[in-house]
This record gives structure tokens, C-alpha cells and sequence, in this order.
């Protein structure tokens, strides 16, 4: 295919000797010298533009994208929620922007009580949440979570002079559990999901044996069900002595109903930037903190905090702790967001939120229930999946309903994932969107509905709006061009 | 309720379609015997108090010290239009661009990001982020492992200590065997390393400047090592590349980096991001996400995730790496940095950090008591020594206002009465010459 537009990176705006920065003026004079063999031969061939170039190239990027501040988001299993204004204030002093790390290994926790107080802080807000006993804030991701988790839990079976064979994750799970189990090492036992969409019991008891080291599940599921056997899948599992591992991906289902402690969970990970806020920062950088029960506290990574006198101190890990994760307290800056938020909401909000969370993807279920497969029936929690399989036989699928929302202003929910559904259509909405949006949302998934009767043939074209349409993403490999090349 | 916009006649109209009585209800298929009645936290402040209590929490932090403290974290200037830009919602309040028409802003950013680090490298392919230095240096260590097929990771001596304790953790839950190799005043022991390179071995990790500044080639350990078909994976100061040989130009298979240093703040650490840059032989064994520009039905160019064949999300447990997420908002932070930069100025930023750097140098030779530990080529970093504690040092000339540097006894104990110094561009002449005359009170 011959090429009709081409884009203009940075590098295309390059002109020789053109500079976007003054710097510091070198006021020392030096005649040393290094060898010129430890020397560049030749410059990093960065782009060479203007303070005022950057600007504006960079806001007319930021104006191809969408995002929850300008479009509704329902990407299930993201909780794509407001990112209130506050929390970036209070991120953005100085206080807080400019602590050196270090400062840890000189041992100078006085001059950074603050920031400990806000670790803490978060801390003692998650343990009170979830009903673990203790928390880390040292994984930078949910995903960094998972592998410290799995980490504790290899090293409890360990402690206990076993060395453990499996991981068993049900096959609707987040593709990262069993990318984690085999990152630490194990092998997975996927479980198939039973007529209701929950991890099949039966099948679940007879892989259950003393080569299991932990059962990894996401509650409410990726179906956003809610599992009712919830405690005797914990209490089979304990049984053999395997760990039972709570991916925190859905918490915002279940602040203030139930917690996953009491259940019996052994090994929490929350992703701030879902249930708590922190902006998704087009996919990052989040924080996994990461939450036990006293059987595996000895084995928390090096680095937290103690208080005593008083005052904070650091504490590096015991002599049964994993190591580090992370050099320091992890990404700071996105778990102190966290704990800002949690602050403006209080228990009262957060259990606000959880119920209009549910409350708006159960509303959109019922709203949407007759125009799609229900794959699965009955209530769901904060998030629903739909199917557009009898839509696919007349030649539409997930994908062209995707795309066919964008031109209407509304980003995508999920589609494709949880794998177990076909066709699927994982929808989100949240608790900061009002009715409106999500009766416009669901009148515009209605009139794709209507569309896909009338003439299937015209989702190809969709989005019409965007200046770009469907991308070929076969020749992406095959061509493959993932740099400027001068 | 902050930030629910439901009124109470919508939430009865919600329920009712929902058919339900009450909004307790919603929570139905939670079985009753685990529910509980509610959080035992304090009730919701709101922003105004909020704000006052974290600005009274922050104030507790203390920032007004002069910074001689680098060790992978460095002070350097953040210009005004990073914040700008990176502060728009439209970049921070998106997520994934898994829907490339809806996500071409953060999709150009990246593709240009990862332009910047293959110039930066010298290398052909880089993945759009990961978690941070630490982190891309395990990663490049499994990489390595991947791609030879072998179990044995070299890990040089040199290399910030805090990293070789986080790829400590992460090959000691996969049985790969590691061994680190100490230093020889503060240089890489070449002979040793040389010694042990064979065909066991799948990489060998370095960083350069090492972590005690000092300056190396490691041109001919790379070629023992690509004798043996084993791999050489360098760390390296994004800064100090824009004066120091490239890592291509050396060899290497495999660059990492930590990225705090290009245009974003100390953050206690963190949010920052680690790079990985590699030959394109071995782009399939990347972790991570990778954004390619390809064409859309009508011709147009148009960027997208690609190569997503590696990933968690497609292959689960055969993934190359369990990450999902990059640190997108910080690699952002750092193109518009780069951008800003340019071709000159990251030359002339290496070069005001390594020139001001010899002239603390110069002056703290001058002084009694203070002996440089690594005299010769260093880049903006160094070790000394004083006849005090690293203790007593360190305390004594915090209260003079200065971070004078690492505690280099609190890594490690033979590392007794010595200090780590660094100094970037920020730092005047009248900084350091302060700086230089109270260490001459103190001693």
C-alpha cells in the first residue's frame, strides 16, 4: 500500500543548531582531561529544537488522546475512576518532590518523617481495608506486587523445607497471574470456569495437593461476579497448606463489605492507580502495595518503617525477608497520591464508592442485558461483561463496537479479555460517572445494535472522526519500524 | 460524597430498573457471613483540610540542604515545559493505547521515546519503559538467560549496590546461579573478569560510570565474552552518555538505564523508569511494551503496541517478562526532556556535570585530611575518604547544609571513613566552594 499521510515526529522538526534550553553557566575552569578512548565519537542525534516547538508539539500529541478527564473510559478491569485535582497538589510540593533517596542509606530518617508518616499512613489504611496484618509499598505495579507475593509464598514453603511445584490460577484470571507464577519459577495449573463463571469447584478440589504452593484468584472475578464459595475454596487450599494469593485488581467492588483478610486470604497486591485513584499516566507508573497475614510477615522485603519513641525509622527486612524489590520505598510519588485520596474519601466515602461503583455497572447491565449475550446472568459487582457473539454472525464483532463508540466521543470498554467469554465486552463504569453519561453510553451501544441490523458493512469504516482508522497491525511486525530513522 | 454525582432521585430510578428495594442489595451475592458493617477508619476530610494536613506532614521533610548526593539519583534541572506538558490531563488521566486511534498521543511519545534511547545507546531497538534502573537491569539479566540458553549471570562489582540486591532477588527465585565480582580500587577487576567468562556463562552485568564514578572501557571484555557467545549487559547515566563511548560502540548486547535523571524529581525514589535497549537480533526476548508505526486501512501512517506476542496479556505464562505496565507518564516526562535537550545540550549537560565535578575535586585534594580514593577518569561522581566516620562526616556537614554524599561504610563495612560525592550541573561555583571550605572546618 503506498502511503497517503505521513506524521511528523520530533525528529522531522529538527533543525541544525536549534536549542530548546539554556543550562547553568559552567563558572569553574578545569583543564582535566579524559582519555579519548572512554569518549562518544559521535553525538546522541537527539532532535534539535525550540522551548516553543516542544510545547507545541507535545500539546497537539496530548490532544490525539483520549482520556477520563476529557471522554467516559469504561475499560474493564481498569477502574478508570476521576483522578481528583487535590491529590496532584499535594504530590507536587516540594516537601515531597525533592527527598533523595539516599537519605536511607545515611540513615537520616529525621529529616524525612513526613514521608514516612505518609507510608504509614497508607500502610495502616490498606491493613484496615483489606484485613491483612501488614503492608509493603515497595512494588512499583500490581504485576511487581504479584511477583513479591509469589516470592513470600515460595519462600514460606521453604522455611517449611518443601519446595512447591505448582501455582494454580483459573483460566479466567489477568494474564499476569500465570506470566508472575512462571517468573518466580513455577508451573500453572489453569482451572476451568463453571456455569456461573467461578473457578469450578470439583475440578478445583481434585488438582488441590501438597505440590500446590498457591492458588491465585481475582475476587470479585474477571466476570465481576462475586464468588459465594469464596471461603471453602480458602479452607480447601489451606487444607494442603498452599497460600492463598488475592489479586486486588477489582477492590473497588468491596470497600467496606467485605474484606479479603477475614476470607482467609494470605497475600494481597491493590493497584492504587485502579481502586485509589493515582492517575493511569497512559499506563503507568502505578504502585502494587502488597498486604499479608502474620504467616508470611517475616518474609516482607527489605525496606519498611518502624515508629518508636515516636519518631520513624527504617527497617531492612528480617533474616527470612525475600530481599529487595526495589532500591528504595518503591514509586513514592504514586502511593502518596494513594493515601491522599483515601484521606478526602474516609470510610464513609470509600464504602460510598464501592456501592455507586456497583450500583452504576448493575444500572448499565439491566440497560444493556437485551441487546447483548449475557454471558453469564444475575448480579454483577462493579463491572460487566457482555458478548457480541449473535452480533458477530451478521459480521460485527467486539472490536467494530469499539470502534464504532470513538466516534461518539466514548472511549472503548475492554474487548477480547476475560478469554473465557467470546466475543467479549468487559464494561466499567465506575462511581464518578453520573446517569447522563451512562444513559449516553448505553443509548450509543444500543444504536450500534441498531447499526449492525441495518448495515453491518459500515463498521469497517469506524472510527470515521479520529484522522486515523484500524491499523494493520500484521505489517507492524512484518515492517517492523520502532524507531526514527535519519 | 466526594466525587459520586449520583442524586437521590437517580439512585431510585437506578435501583428500581435494577429491581432492587435498597442500595445494600447491590452487594447480594456477597455471601451475609462475610460482610462486614463497615471500614474503622476516620470519616472523609474535605480538600481544604485535606490540603492543610499534608502540607503540614510535608513540612516535616526536609529539603533545604545542598545535594553532593548522586548513586543513581541525581539532581539535576527540571525545565518549566516539562512540567507543562506532562501536567496535561490528556496525558495523564489516559491508560493503555490499546485502542490505537483513540491513543495516538502517548503512542507518538513513546515511539519517539524510544527513538531517543536507541540514539542515546547506539542500539537498534528499545522497549517503551519499565519499572526503573533496578528493575530493567534483573530483566536484562532473565533476557540474557533467555536468549543463551545458559544459567550463569556475571554480576560486576561496580554496579550500584541497591540494583545488585534487586537482581539478587529476582534470579535467586529461578535458581540462576550468579556470582558478583568485587571491585579493585573502585574499578572493574579486569583479570578476574576475564578468568571467568567461558561457556557457562550467558552475561555479564556492568555499569558505567560504575557506581563509584569511575570511567572504563569495556570494549575488550566484550569481545571475550562474544568468543564465548555470551552477552554483555551495561548500565549506564543517561547524562554521561552524551560525552561517554556509547554502549554499542563498546559491544554491548543489552543497555539499561534509570531514567529519574532526564527531567524528572527525586520522588523519594520513585516514580522514575528504567530503559532497555538491544540489538535487533533479540527484540522478541524484550520485556515490556513496544510501539511501532505501521499504516491504517486508508494508508495513513499510524503508531500501535506491537510485537505484543511477548506479553503477559497474549502469552500468560510463556511471556517474556510478567510486566503489564511501563512507567508511561515519567518516559513522557523524559521525550519532552530529551526534546528539549537536544543533540548539544545533552553534550553540554554531560560536560558541565563532569567539569564542575573535577573542579570539587580539584579543591578537595587540596585539603588536609581528605584523600580521593579513584584519582583518574570519573565522570561527575568520586569516593573519598576523611579521617572521621562516614558518620561523624556526614552528620557534621548536614549541619552546615550540606548532603555531602553516600555513606559508602553503610553499604558495605570495608568501605570504612569513605564517602560518594556527586555534583550535576545545578551545583555554582559558589556551592562548592562553601561546600570545600566548611569540610575544611569540620576535619
Amino acid at each position: 500500500m503506498s502511503v497517503n499521510m505521513k506524521i511528523k515526529t520530533i525528529f522531522d522538526k529538527s533543525q541544525n543548531g536549534r536549542k530548546g534550553i539554556t543550562l547553568p553557566p559552567l563558572d569553574v575552569s578545569v583543564d582535566t582531561k579524559i582519555n579519548s578512548s572512554l569518549l562518544r565519537e559521535e553525538k546522541a542525534r537527539l532532535p534539535e529544537v525550540s522551548e516553543f516547538d516542544v510545547i507545541r508539539h507535545f500539546t497537539n500529541l496530548s490532544n490525539k488522546n483520549m482520556s477520563i478527564d476529557k471522554n467516559f473510559y469504561p475499560l474493564g478491569s481498569c477502574t478508570m475512576k476521576y483522578n481528583p485535582k487535590i491529590v496532584e497538589r499535594i504530590a507536587n510540593l516540594d516537601g515531597f518532590l525533592n527527598l533523595h533517596p539516599h537519605v536511607v542509606t545515611n540513615n537520616f530518617s529525621e529529616d524525612v518523617q513526613g514521608s514516612l508518616e505518609t507510608i504509614d499512613l497508607l500502610e495502616k489504611n490498606l491493613c484496615e481495608i483489606t484485613g491483612m496484618s501488614a503492608f509493603t509499598t515497595t512494588p512499583q505495579a500490581g504485576a511487581h506486587g504479584e511477583m513479591l507475593g509469589i516470592m513470600m509464598i515460595d519462600k514460606y514453603h521453604k522455611s517449611k523445607g518443601e519446595k512447591r511445584k505448582y501455582i494454580i490460577v483459573p483460566d479466567s484470571s489477568h494474564g499476569t497471574n500465570p506470566a508472575t507464577a512462571a517468573m518466580v519459577g513455577y508451573e500453572v495449573i489453569t482451572i476451568k470456569s463453571d456455569e456461573n463463571g467461578a473457578i469450578d469447584f470439583e475440578t478445583f478440589k481434585k488438582k488441590m495437593n501438597r505440590d500446590v504452593a498457591a492458588v491465585m484468584l481475582t475476587v470479585p472475578n474477571t466476570l465481576g461476579m462475586y464468588n459465594k464459595r469464596i471461603k471453602e475454596l480458602c479452607d480447601v487450599a489451606h487444607e494442603y497448606d498452599a497460600l492463598m494469593y488475592y489479586d486486588g485488581a477489582n477492590m473497588n467492588a468491596i470497600m467496606g463489605v467485605v474484606r479479603p483478610g477475614d476470607i482467609g486470604f494470605d497475600v494481597i497486591h491493590i493497584n492504587v492507580h485502579k481502586t485509589f485513584a493515582t492517575p493511569h499516566g497512559g499506563g503507568g507508573p502505578g504502585s502494587g502495595p502488597v498486604g499479608v497475614n502474620d504467616k508470611l510477615k517475616e518474609f516482607l522485603p527489605d525496606l519498611g518503617i518502624k515508629k518508636e519513641n515516636g519518631k520513624y525509622e527504617f527497617t531492612s527486612g528480617g533474616f527470612n525477608s525475600i530481599g529487595k524489590i526495589s532500591p528504595f520505598f518503591g514509586n513514592y510519588g504514586i502511593s502518596l497520591r494513594a493515601i491522599t485520596y483515601m484521606t478526602v474519601l474516609g470510610s464513609n466515602g470509600m464504602k460510598n464508592a464501592s456501592t455507586k461503583a456497583v450500583l452504576n455497572a448493575n444500572y448499565l447491565r439491566v440497560r444493556l442485558k437485551d441487546y447483548f449475550d449475557v454471558p453469564y446472568a444475575g448480579m454483577c459487582m462493579h463491572e460487566c461483561v457482555l458478548s457480541a457473539k449473535t452480533l458477530a454472525k451478521k459480521g460485527v464483532s467486539a472490536m467494530d463496537i469499539a470502534k464504532y463508540l470513538l466516534d461518539f466521543g466514548l472511549h472503548s470498554p475492554t474487548v477480547y479479555f476475560p478469554l473465557i467469554v467470546k466475543e467479549a465486552i468487559m464494561i466499567e463504569p465506575t462511581e464518578t460517572e453520573n446517569k447522563e453519561t451512562i444513559d449516553y453510553f448505553c443509548d450509543t451501544m444500543i444504536n450500534a445494535v441498531k447499526l449492525a441490523d441495518e448495515n453491518p458493512e459500515e463498521f469497517a469504516n469506524y472510527p470515521k472522526t479520529l484522522g486515523v482508522c484500524r491499523p494493520d497491525d500484521t505489517r507492524a511486525i512484518k515492517e517492523l519500524d520502532v524507531k526514527f530513522k535519519y | 460524597m466526594p466525587y459520586t454525582p449520583h442524586t437521590n432521585e437517580q439512585i431510585r430510578e437506578m435501583l428500581d430498573l435494577i429491581g432492587l428495594d435498597k442500595e445494600s442489595d447491590l452487594f447480594s451475592s456477597v455471601p451475609k457471613e462475610l460482610q462486614i458493617s463497615g471500614i474503622n477508619l476516620p470519616e472523609g476530610l474535605d480538600e481544604f483540610s485535606t490540603f492543610e494536613k499534608f502540607k503540614a506532614i510535608a513540612a516535616k521533610n526536609v529539603t533545604n540542604k545542598t545535594l553532593f548526593m548522586g548513586g543513581g539519583y541525581y539532581d539535576h534541572i527540571v525545565p518549566s515545559a516539562v512540567d507543562a506538558l506532562a501536567g496535561r490531563s490528556e496525558f495523564y488521566t489516559s491508560y493503555t493505547p490499546y485502542q490505537a486511534e483513540a491513543s495516538q498521543g502517548t503512542l507518538q511519545v513513546l515511539y519517539e521515546y524510544q527513538s531517543m534511547i536507541c540514539e542515546l545507546s547506539g542500539l537498534d531497538v528499545s522497549n517503551a519503559s519499565m519499572y526503573d534502573g533496578a528493575s530493567a537491569l534483573a530483566e536484562s539479566a532473565l533476557m540474557a538467560v533467555r536468549i543463551t540458553k545458559r544459567n550463569k549471570i556475571l554480576i560486576d562489582g561496580g554496579i550500584n549496590p541497591t540494583y545488585i540486591k534487586v537482581v539478587q532477588t529476582y534470579l535467586s527465585f529461578r535458581d540462576i546461579e550468579f556470582e558478583v565480582i568485587d571491585v579493585e580500587n573502585f574499578k572493574t577487576n579486569r583479570q578476574s573478569v576475564l578468568d571467568k567468562i567461558d561457556e557457562s556463562v550467558a552475561g555479564y552485568l556492568f555499569q558505567n560510570p560504575n557506581f563509584f564514578g569511575t570511567i572504563d572501557d569495556f570494549t575488550d571484555i566484550i569481545e571475550k565474552l562474544h568468543v564465548h557467545k555470551a552477552l554483555a549487559v551495561v548500565s549506564a547515566y543517561p547524562i554521561s552518555l552524551g560525552m561517554l563511548k556509547d554502549p554499542a560502540s563498546m559491544g554491548a548486547d543489552i543497555f539499561c538505564a534509570d531514567g529519574q535523571c532526564l527531567g524528572n524529581y527525586l520522588n523519594f525514589g520513585g516514580p522514575s523508569f528504567g530503559m532497555i535497549a538491544t540489538k535487533e537480533a533479540y527484540i522478541r526476548n524484550l520485556p515490556g511494551r513496544i510501539i511501532g508505526r505501521t499504516l491504517d486501512k486508508d494508508g495513513n501512517e499510524i503508531f500501535v503496541l506491537t510485537m505484543q506476542a511477548r506479553e503477559q496479556h497474549i502469552r500468560r505464562h510463556r511471556a517474556t517478562s510478567n510486566i503489564c505496565s511501563n512507567q508511561n507518564l515519567v518516559a513522557v516526562r523524559s521525550t519532552i526532556f530529551m526534546s528539549l535537550l537536544g543533540k548539544d545540550g545533552l553534550a553540554d549537560m554531560a560536560n558541565l556535570c563532569f567539569s564542575k565535578a573535577s573542579y570539587l575535586k580539584e579543591q578537595l585534594s587540596n585539603i588536609d585530611g581528605v584523600e580521593i580514593l579513584n584519582k583518574e577518569n570519573t565522570f561527575n561522581e568520586f569516593v573519598i575518604s576523611t579521617p572521621l566516620s562516614s558518620d561523624d562526616f556526614l552528620d557534621r556537614l548536614r549541619e552546615k547544609g550540606f548532603y555531602a554524599g553516600i555513606n559508602l561504610a553503610n553499604i558495605d563495612d570495608s568501605f570504612k571513613n569513605q564517602i560518594l560525592v556527586s555534583v550535576t550541573e545545578k551545583r555554582t561555583k559558589e556551592q562548592m566552594d562553601a561546600f570545600v571550605s566548611s569540610i575544611g572546618d569540620v576535619l
